[in-house]
């Protein structure tokens, strides 16, 4: 048997032959002959390579290279320089196109990725892959053998809760929407993530809609409903074309639209985008976004179940939550409830932002603790710095420290530890990061996102970001703390919606966890973390300082000053601590300090 | 009786965005935000031309520039004021903040010589902060007009706005 050294597979595509492919293989064969290679070099025709717009592609094993743009002029130079000398022909090189794409790479340890299964590995704009994939079997299954009441005690045997934080059990949401006697009925997919830090529902409406829109339909025939809709972010542009792509493939062959499967079932879909509210990702602010009108919420009862879009009754899940639907009803209630917690089954996809060295998605059973997130599959605090907090939960979230590091992540442990599920952004802080700054900053945001209807959340959200502001700003008053909380409790207690209700979450878990740098900065003046702008200062030391004068001359604000070659200093009421003089020294003789005042005020 | 005749660009955007999306309540969000994107933004007048050709496709669609200017005043991604040739987004969020946000911005800001909110005297620039973009892996992250900047650094700022005309 011949034993080939080489082999070089050549893309015969319909796109390649008409750029010449075959002509290419054919003088490819004769210089390899003429070389007297042909015994060692194996010539195979492949298919899709990629980037056959192109072509002609070729690749070449064993090394692995991907040639591109090749004419049969170039062949006796590329058999010489690759297959005689053994040289990669660069210019004609061109990058792998890789199985896993750089956001997501491939699993981490300790990763099971249901929801992410397909991201990175299908082209989601086509259709085929998905199906190849055991795509849209699920829904063929459940409309030629399953009644919806089966369909719903399956999903509701699984243990599959909301995703989109507030994990309320997904069957028994469906149950209560079919069990509404008025049509016609709605369905809604909730793809609004405003949680800053979160993107996972984001991959996976770019990279494998179609398990979104297959979950969506099986969801639809347990409930009723005939028409729904995919409410999405408006910065989400690619997701919302991949949307449309998919609803559109879906549609041509039959998966949507009228008597789908020839099963009698008829149900339809339509992306509408939302124009930057976070408010909107509240279901009945949502609801009010589709109908039309400003996106403020309403009180609850009744509930969407019951009176949901134009009055109707309405189901409204997570981006995630339909996602695992196809692969509840494929592989059964008892596979999904094998992973997870006693009461939260299942996994959950991540987002890890901040200072970790492995940011990105991730997806893991629930019940792991938060220890082996940021550790093993997070890599680790960034610079080998110690970790501080994580925040939980987006805006509306807590953040847990180190004390809650072997803490499981599931729905129960994380409520009673004063955080929240969320939608599963996770923000992870290092020693150097203030805490009041960052209640400050949450703050800030949910402030500019209240929609304005409730007083609570109106003005209180305002309040609450102004004493904090003040604080910062090194004007903090004895008695602001208990300002704080009772303000968070009210807001908490009387706000409309969830975003108001959980605006005071940051404030009131950074004042539990971190109440001493608070005081720090009330009473002393000082800024722990060295972050609040107010409250340090550059200082340049004397010992280090070579007098080289790059710190004056790159200085804004004119604040230093010093002789060529005589330690520098810097002048405090100029100084507006933008950081570059400490960027451009090159002897690291700047540091920021934060001393406060050194009598302390009791 | 005075009458304001509407700019023919305005009146064509409007036209567009109508037909797009149908005449209809529920059409409204989508039809103002294909005018802003026509328009680069949604001029006083606009609110009238939209009322107008509704009544006109359908007589019993009653939509008041009120109504019409409080969604437009809500929803972060429709604008009422003209912004410059190039608009810089800034992300804002805790995630891109914590990995040297705030050095970012004050860079940004230096360079265009504007704060948040504002647009450069010669029209060409206009700074915005806005909320979470969804790649916050890759923070901090600047947006310049369609374009996504990831792990942006304060010294790469004036080479990547050196790129715009």
């Amino acid at each position: 048997m011949p034993y080939y050294r080489s082999h070089v597979l050549v893309c015969a595509d319909p796109e390649c032959i008409s750029r010449g492919a075959l002509a290419l293989e054919d003088a490819l064969q004769d210089e390899l002959v003429a070389q007297g290679l042909i015994d060692e070099v194996q010539v195979l025709e492949t298919s899709r390579l990629g980037g056959c717009s192109s072509g002609p592609e070729i690749m070449v094993y064993p090394e692995g290279v991907h040639y591109s743009g090749l004419t049969e002029d170039d062949i006796p130079f590329l058999v010489e320089e690759h297959f005689l000398k053994g040289r990669i022909v660069e210019r004609f090189r061109v990058p792998v196109k890789s199985d896993a794409d750089e956001e997501l790479g491939p699993p981490k340890p300790k990763e099971v990725r249901v929801v992410l299964r397909n991201c990175g590995k299908i082209d989601p704009e086509n259709i085929e892959d998905y199906i190849a994939e055991d795509g849209y079997m699920a829904l063929a299954k459940v409309l030629t053998e399953m009644t919806p009441e089966q369909v719903i005690d399956e999903v509701t045997r699984s243990g599959l809760r909301g995703r989109g934080g507030a994990g309320f059990p997904a069957g028994r949401k469906w149950q209560l929407c079919r069990q509404v006697p008025d049509f016609p009925k709605f369905l809604i997919c909730n793809a609004d993530e405003g949680d800053p830090g979160a993107f996972m529902n984001r991959r996976v409406l770019e990279g494998d809609p179609h398990s979104v829109i297959e979950g969506m339909i099986i969801a639809a025939y347990a409930i009723g409903a005939s028409q729904g809709y995919i409410y999405c972010r408006a910065e989400y542009p690619v997701a919302v074309r991949t949307l449309r792509i998919a609803i559109q493939q879906a549609r041509r062959l039959g998966l949507l639209g009228e008597n789908i499967l020839n099963s009698g079932f008829s149900f339809d879909l339509e992306v509408r985008m939302g124009a930057g509210a976070f408010v909107c990702g509240e279901e009945t602010a949502l609801i009010a976004s589709i109908e039309g009108r400003r996106g403020e919420p309403r009180p609850r009862p009744p509930f969407p179940a019951v009176k949901g879009v134009w009055s109707k009754p309405t189901n409204n899940n997570n981006v995630e939550t339909y996602a695992n639907v196809p692969q509840i009803i494929l592989k059964g209630a008892d596979w999904f409830a094998s992973m997870g917690t006693e009461k939260s089954k299942g996994t959950k996809t991540f987002a890890v932002a901040g200072d970790v060295n492995n940011t990105g998605l991730i997806e893991v059973p629930l019940g792991i603790t938060l220890r082996e997130i940021i550790y093993e599959v997070g890599g680790g605090i960034k610079d080998n710095k110690g970790f501080k907090a994580v925040q939980i939960g987006g805006p509306m979230g807590g953040c847990l420290t180190a004390e809650h590091l072997d803490a499981q992540v599931d729905y129960e442990s994380l409520t009673s530890l004063g955080a929240m599920m969320g939608s599963g952004g996770l923000v992870v802080m290092d020693e150097d990061t203030c805490m009041v700054d960052i209640a400050r900053y949450f703050m800030d945001f949910t402030q500019d996102e209240s929609c304005g209807k409730c007083t609570p959340c109106r003005v209180g959200t305002r309040r609450l970001l102004d004493i904090l502001l003040r604080i910062c700003g090194g004007e903090g008053r004895d008695g602001d703390i208990e300002l704080l909380e009772t303000l968070c409790e009210e807001i908490r207690q009387t706000s409309l919606c969830g975003l108001g209700q959980g605006a005071p979450n940051p404030v009131i878990s950074t004042l539990q966890h971190f109440r001493h740098e608070y005081e720090a900065h009330i009473y002393e003046k000082r800024c722990p973390a060295k972050v609040c702008r107010a409250l340090i200062q550059y200082r340049i030391s004397k010992d280090i300082c070579t007098g080289c004068t790059v710190c004056a001359r790159n200085c804004p604000a004119n604040a230093i000053s010093g002789e060529r070659r005589s330690p520098h200093t810097i002048d405090p009421s100029l100084c507006v601590r933008c950081g570059i003089c400490a960027q451009v020294c090159n002897f690291n003789a700047i540091e920021i300090v934060s001393e406060g005042i050194r009598a302390a005020v009791n | 009786m005075q009458v304001k005749t509407v700019d023919l660009q305005t009146s064509q955007a409007v036209s567009a965005a109508i037909e797009k999306h149908g005449a209809s309540r529920e059409a409204l969000i989508p039809i103002l935000s294909e005018v802003n994107r026509l328009l680069g933004y949604i001029p006083a007048e606009a609110f009238t031309e939209i009322k107008r050709q509704l009544r006109l496709q359908s007589s019993d669609l009653r939509v008041y520039e009120s109504q019409l200017y409080s969604l437009a005043s809500f929803y972060h991604m429709l604008s009422t004021e003209e912004l410059g040739r190039h608009v810089v987004r800034f992300c804002e969020s805790a995630p891109c903040h914590v990995v040297g946000g705030r050095e970012l911005l004050t860079a940004v800001q230096e360079t265009l010589g504007i704060q948040p909110g504002q647009t450069t005297p010669d029209r060409k620039w206009s700074l915005i902060t806005t909320s979470c973009l969804g790649v916050c892996a890759v923070g901090p992250v600047l947006l310049v007009d369609d374009d996504i900047y990831g792990n942006v650094t304060p010294d790469q700022v004036p080479e990547i706005l050196a790129r715009y005309e």
